[in-house]
């Protein structure tokens, strides 16, 4: 019966494949992109655990078993950007989250639809910008005569050196994130608050509910899907936060708080060549990545009953 | 046989229509009079003190938010035209003091920054066309439901938004393969973005399949179908589509600061990079080289803008394409 069953799938994937053959050969160079672009990288991992020399073998020489994972564990500058990752992630997370959320609530009560648009055409625009010329743009906005310290020198407060200071390192990125992603984040919330039942309102006026509950019990609710959504996404880029941002905005100095898992195993691999030891630190990164948006989404599921996948 | 104004799409307006028809989530009865029910909701019962009073407070909270946004740019702007003297003097804020264009002379003097420039027009046109190509097709075979093997297919290309080989692998492929100092190290690892690939793909499913049925009547086959009729009928996804990857390849700065060894295939995002970095590390130094780091700084403004200046020239036009792409994309994905 298995053979006969095997048999009739084969029949059909010939009748599919004759039918649709031109339909699946326009799949040939998707498919190769992903081949080689995202798979062949992911298999390509195995350096972790072989020795990898520049030029050689894209797989490696030689075996070495967990030798770079043991040194990661004894490595003190390791568990430093691990540290500083998860304090980073959490950082953004707390603030990055609710932000367009608080955003587009309030620009859902905004009657004029001119002054609404002005405000949503505002502050989509950061996040059309390079993420250098964000980097630029807070270099010449958080130097020491910068328009920041313009406005502390007026309230009678002596300079800081924002991007120099590994105490102000992690305000200043969480801020400029904020400034650059929340107005787009909007969009989403925007879009699914115009699909509230407006019934729901009828029916909490009639009862007398005020705005705010109408917003606590109404409007949340119905948004809650969406803000299900992005937290997970949210939660899946938590582990490589920002790291095209951090390189341009960090320095030796602010090491202390703004060195991130990528941006060192960039330094590690990159710049001084010790590829397989990189190839170590990104793969633990990504496997904690992976395990906290499955863990989230599962999460989302079993309690919140609704989840991305 | 396939008359035309049917059915082509080409404002912005009909593919946000379009698109909100595609949302799977209910809507209520109101559907389209959303802003009915608003004015309609305002008038009765009247607004309460507190209410008028949040509203009140909602207006100043949204202008801070606009002028926070604004005010970098602004501020940067004002830079670029300012004399050297009033930045270092912390006295240039909104408005430019000791107005001049040499800084805009200077940089623009600088053979490397038009020769990066032109570069970044290049890189940013064959990956964008390599990009749509691929997406395109990949979005077109995942649209056919009756495709034997379609899961999988869409399980190959999703999975890759959750899991990703790393920095390290892939920079070693591309090495492996020879791909350095050519254009091909930019296109190639991201000739498909799979946000874009779902939104075209929920795009072409939302088509009326009655005219492709009748093409292939006529004696159409898969490839004529798509070149003569979905891919005229599908100008507006395609232009939104080309400007999500046209903005992303314009901004992307770290495949060629990469990827490519030496300055002359620099794009000019990457030359504005080596200018943050060089005031970083002299900002690092004494505060003795002050008067280098404000040069610097004059040229960074200046630079900041010439680099931003075709994205905000055109915001205005992308913009609402943009939006209705997320929105599409968010609903299907």
């Amino acid at each position: 019966m298995g053979r006969q069953r095997r048999a009739g799938v084969r029949r059909s994937w010939r009748v599919a494949a004759r039918r649709d053959w031109r339909l699946y050969s326009l799949a040939i160079a998707p498919l190769l992109f992903f081949a080689v672009f995202r798979y062949l990288p992911m298999v390509g991992n195995v350096i972790a655990f072989r020795q990898y020399l520049p030029g050689g073998p894209l797989f490696g020489d030689q075996w070495v078993g967990f030798y770079y994972f043991d040194q990661l564990i004894h490595d003190p500058n390791f568990w430093q950007v691990f540290e500083n990752t998860l304090i980073l992630g959490a950082l953004s997370l707390l603030f990055g989250f609710p932000a367009p959320i608080i955003l587009a609530l309030l620009l859902n009560e905004v009657i004029s639809r001119g002054a609404k648009r002005f405000v949503q055409s505002v502050s989509y625009l950061p996040h059309f910008l390079s993420t250098v010329v964000v980097a630029a743009i807070m270099m010449q906005g958080l130097a020491t005569n910068g328009i920041v310290n313009q406005a502390l020198g007026w309230a009678g407060h002596a300079p800081i050196t924002f991007l120099n200071d590994p105490g102000w390192f992690r305000s200043a990125y969480v801020s400029s994130e904020i400034w650059q992603y929340a107005g787009f984040g909007t969009i989403l919330y925007l879009a699914a608050l115009t699909t509230v039942d407006s019934q729901l309102y009828e029916a909490a006026r009639i009862d007398g509910a005020s705005r705010w509950r109408q917003t606590w019990h109404i409007t949340l609710p119905g948004i809650r899907p969406t803000m299900i959504v992005v937290l997970i996404l949210n939660i899946g880029t938590f582990m490589a936060v920002g790291f095209e941002k951090i390189l341009l905005i960090y320095n030796p100095l602010t090491y202390p708080t703004g060195d991130v898992i990528s941006t060192y195993l960039y330094r590690v691999g990159i710049v001084s060549g010790s590829f397989s030891y990189a190839a170590a630190i990104g793969l633990f990164e990504s496997v904690i990545g992976l395990t906290l948006v499955f863990a989230a989404n599962t999460f989302a599921r079993r309690v919140l009953g609704a989840g991305l996948w | 046989m396939v008359s035309e104004p049917a059915v082509t799409e080409s404002s912005p307006a009909r593919v946000a229509r379009q698109l909100d028809r595609s949302k799977a989530a209910p809507r209520g009865p109101a559907g389209d009079q959303v802003p009915g029910r608003r004015r309609g909701t305002r008038r009765w019962p009247p607004p309460t003190r507190a209410y008028q009073a949040f509203r009140v407070i909602n207006a100043i909270i949204l202008s801070l938010v606009a002028v926070a946004v604004l005010f970098p740019f602004l501020n940067v702007l004002a830079q670029s035209f300012s004399s050297e003297r009033y930045i270092n003097a912390g006295q240039v804020s909104l408005w430019p003091r000791g107005l001049n264009v040499t800084t805009y002379e200077h940089v623009m003097s600088d053979p490397l920054f038009w020769n990066n420039y032109r570069n970044t027009v290049f890189y940013t046109v064959t990956a964008t066309v390599v990009a749509m190509a691929v997406t395109t097709c990949y979005a077109y075979v995942l649209s056919k439901p009756h495709l034997r093997g379609r899961k999988v297919l869409i399980g190959i290309a999703v999975f890759t938004m959750f899991f990703n080989g790393g920095i390290i692998p892939n920079y070693v492929l591309v090495s492996f393969l020879h791909m350095r100092d050519t254009v091909w190290a930019i296109a190639l690892p991201n000739a498909i973005n799979v946000f874009n690939l779902l939104v075209m793909k929920s795009f072409f499913e939302n088509m009326p399949p009655e005219l492709e049925e009748a093409a292939a009547v006529d004696g159409m086959d898969t490839y004529r179908i798509l070149w003569r009729i979905v891919l005229p009928l599908s100008k507006a996804v395609i232009a939104t589509m080309t400007l999500f990857y046209a903005v992303m390849f314009w901004n992307s700065w770290f495949a060629a600061f990469l990827y490519m060894d030496n300055q002359g295939l620099f794009s000019v995002t990457v030359y504005l990079r080596n200018i943050v970095d060089s005031v970083t590390s002299v900002s690092n130094g004494q505060l003795a080289a002050g008067t280098q780091v404000q040069i610097a700084a004059n040229i960074q403004a200046v630079t900041v803008v010439l680099v931003a200046i075709p994205i905000l020239f055109i915001y205005p036009f992308i913009q609402r394409y943009f939006v209705s792409g997320v929105t599409l994309g968010a609903v299907k994905g």
